[in-house]
């Protein structure tokens, strides 16, 4: 039998791993469509497995858990966030993989002067500093970092709100496909960074016992 | 608020040793109650003050108040045997006489004096339906309560507790020698009793105090450490040595 304080500290480590794949999922697809590079874009859909392979292990590991010691308080705060997380940070690393089809499947890359009008390069490094502050707070279970994602998000959710005019006021000087993958793009990053605040509202559950969302 | 049960400032010595220090503590009516903690915690010790089982310690002290129904039950003018009618209490171990299961919950009828039996007869089917036992044993009262099963035999022993009709049930780790399907008989027991009866109950079992109990008082070398809700203390508990307790992150 083994003592459940290992087994929380092996789930930690494993969605602890779980983020670091994520992260590295995402700065791939973030540097497949900024530089346009195919290769890179190819590469995400083979890292997808992995992912999915963990997240299925983590699924597991918080049943055992469950299943084999009952846990209770913080154990069990921290087993229900981390089985929460883990759904989030799949769905994050889905969306990496999405936004990054667009460069494997289609020649024409996107613009530079409208990639820096739609402030996409600026959304991409609002993503990792959220990114960053969530994977501080988890590992050191500080919920002051998780608490940063918050106002990050604002500024995600306002450059794609400003998005859609840029594009269409865009829309006669550019490829039309092109923009509509853009403006696609920008509303996932803009879901992903949703999913991220939901993050940081599960670690504040596990650490304070604060119920944060939908307030 | 009104309590059934009530503690006010217990110290309890046996000699020099001091088992409880400074217990205040307010038990409701109709709702179980779990008293958890380690292995001479002082919670049997707390639980036996509700009846008085202290007494028979020749090195017993006691300091403070225990009030049933406002009632300081220490004083003189309280009769214990009076005292145990309204206080059933069911032990660790199932403890049948070596009676016929009839006599072993009409006993506590006929050690009072009662006669008619008619009203022993109502009672003891009564007290058997509410342990939840009479479907077994209806056609079998004259058997020995010996020969029945470990779970069978506890709710004998809950039956003639209930037979005299208490309003208060001392539990001391009643289900600790039975099987998971008499533990979860037992446990289903308790919960319908609860609208009839105040139960406190010693259990080591976390999972059992979170199952069927509507409060906990967790207790660490002779002190109260925390006393709330079940729910809370087993989702938020306020004081970090019962979350290290209950966590199984103890010593």
């Amino acid at each position: 039998m083994h003592n459940i304080e290992k087994e929380i500290f092996d789930l930690k480590s494993s969605l602890l791993k779980m983020f670091l794949l994520v992260e590295k999922q995402w700065k791939k697809g973030a540097n497949a469509i900024l530089n346009y590079d195919q290769d890179i874009a190819e590469e995400i859909s083979s890292s997808e497995n992995r992912i999915n392979a963990q997240e299925l292990k983590i699924d597991s590991d918080c049943e055992n858990i469950i299943a084999l010691h009952a846990p209770v308080a913080v154990d069990l705060r921290f087993i229900l966030s981390t089985y929460k997380i883990n759904h989030a940070l799949e769905h994050i690393a889905d969306i990496a993989e999405s936004i990054a089809q667009y460069v494997a499947n289609n020649n024409v890359p996107y613009d530079q002067k409208i990639l820096q009008e739609t402030r996409l390069t600026e959304m991409f490094d609002i993503f990792n500093i959220m990114m960053d502050c969530l994977i501080e707070a988890f590992e050191n279970e500080d919920p002051k970092f998780a608490r940063k994602v918050f106002k990050k998000d604002k500024l995600i959710n306002k450059i794609n709100t400003d998005a859609y005019q840029i594009i269409i006021d865009n829309l006669d000087k550019y490829d039309k496909n092109m923009l509509l993958y853009l403006l696609s793009t920008i509303r996932k990053i803009e879901r992903a960074g949703d999913s991220l605040k939901k993050i940081g509202e599960e670690i504040i559950y596990h650490l304070e016992v604060k119920v944060i969302k939908h307030t | 608020m009104k309590y059934k049960l009530e503690a006010k400032n217990i110290d309890v010595f046996y000699g020099k040793l001091k088992a409880l220090n400074n217990i205040n503590i307010g038990i409701t009516e109709n709702a179980v109650t779990a008293l958890i903690g380690p292995s001479g915690c002082g919670k049997s010790t707390f639980l036996r003050l509700f009846n008085r089982m202290n007494d028979y310690i020749d090195s017993f002290k006691l300091n403070g108040d225990i009030l049933i129904d406002d009632k300081n039950i220490y004083e003189k003018d309280v009769f214990v045997d009076e005292l145990r009618k309204n206080v059933g209490m069911v032990f660790q171990k199932p403890n049948p006489f070596p009676k016929s299961i009839f006599e072993n919950v009409a006993y506590g009828l006929k050690i009072q004096g009662i006669k008619d039996k008619e009203f022993i007869n109502t009672r003891v089917k009564d007290a058997l339906k509410q342990a939840a036992l009479w479907e077994e044993v209806k056609d079998d009262l004259n058997k020995s309560a010996l020969a029945l099963s470990g779970g069978q035999q506890q709710r004998v022993c809950i039956a003639r507790a209930l037979a005299v009709e208490p309003s208060i049930i001392l539990m001391d780790e009643p289900t600790s020698a039975l099987d998971p399907i008499a533990t979860a008989k037992v446990e289903k027991l308790i919960h319908t009793l609860k609208e009839k009866y105040t139960i406190i109950i010693v259990t080591h079992n976390m999972q059992q105090a979170a199952r069927i109990s509507d409060y906990t008082a967790f207790f660490y070398m002779g002190d109260l450490i925390e006393f709330d809700k079940t729910n809370t203390i087993f989702t938020n508990p306020k004081m970090e040595r019962t979350e290290n307790y209950i966590t199984g992150r103890f010593g």
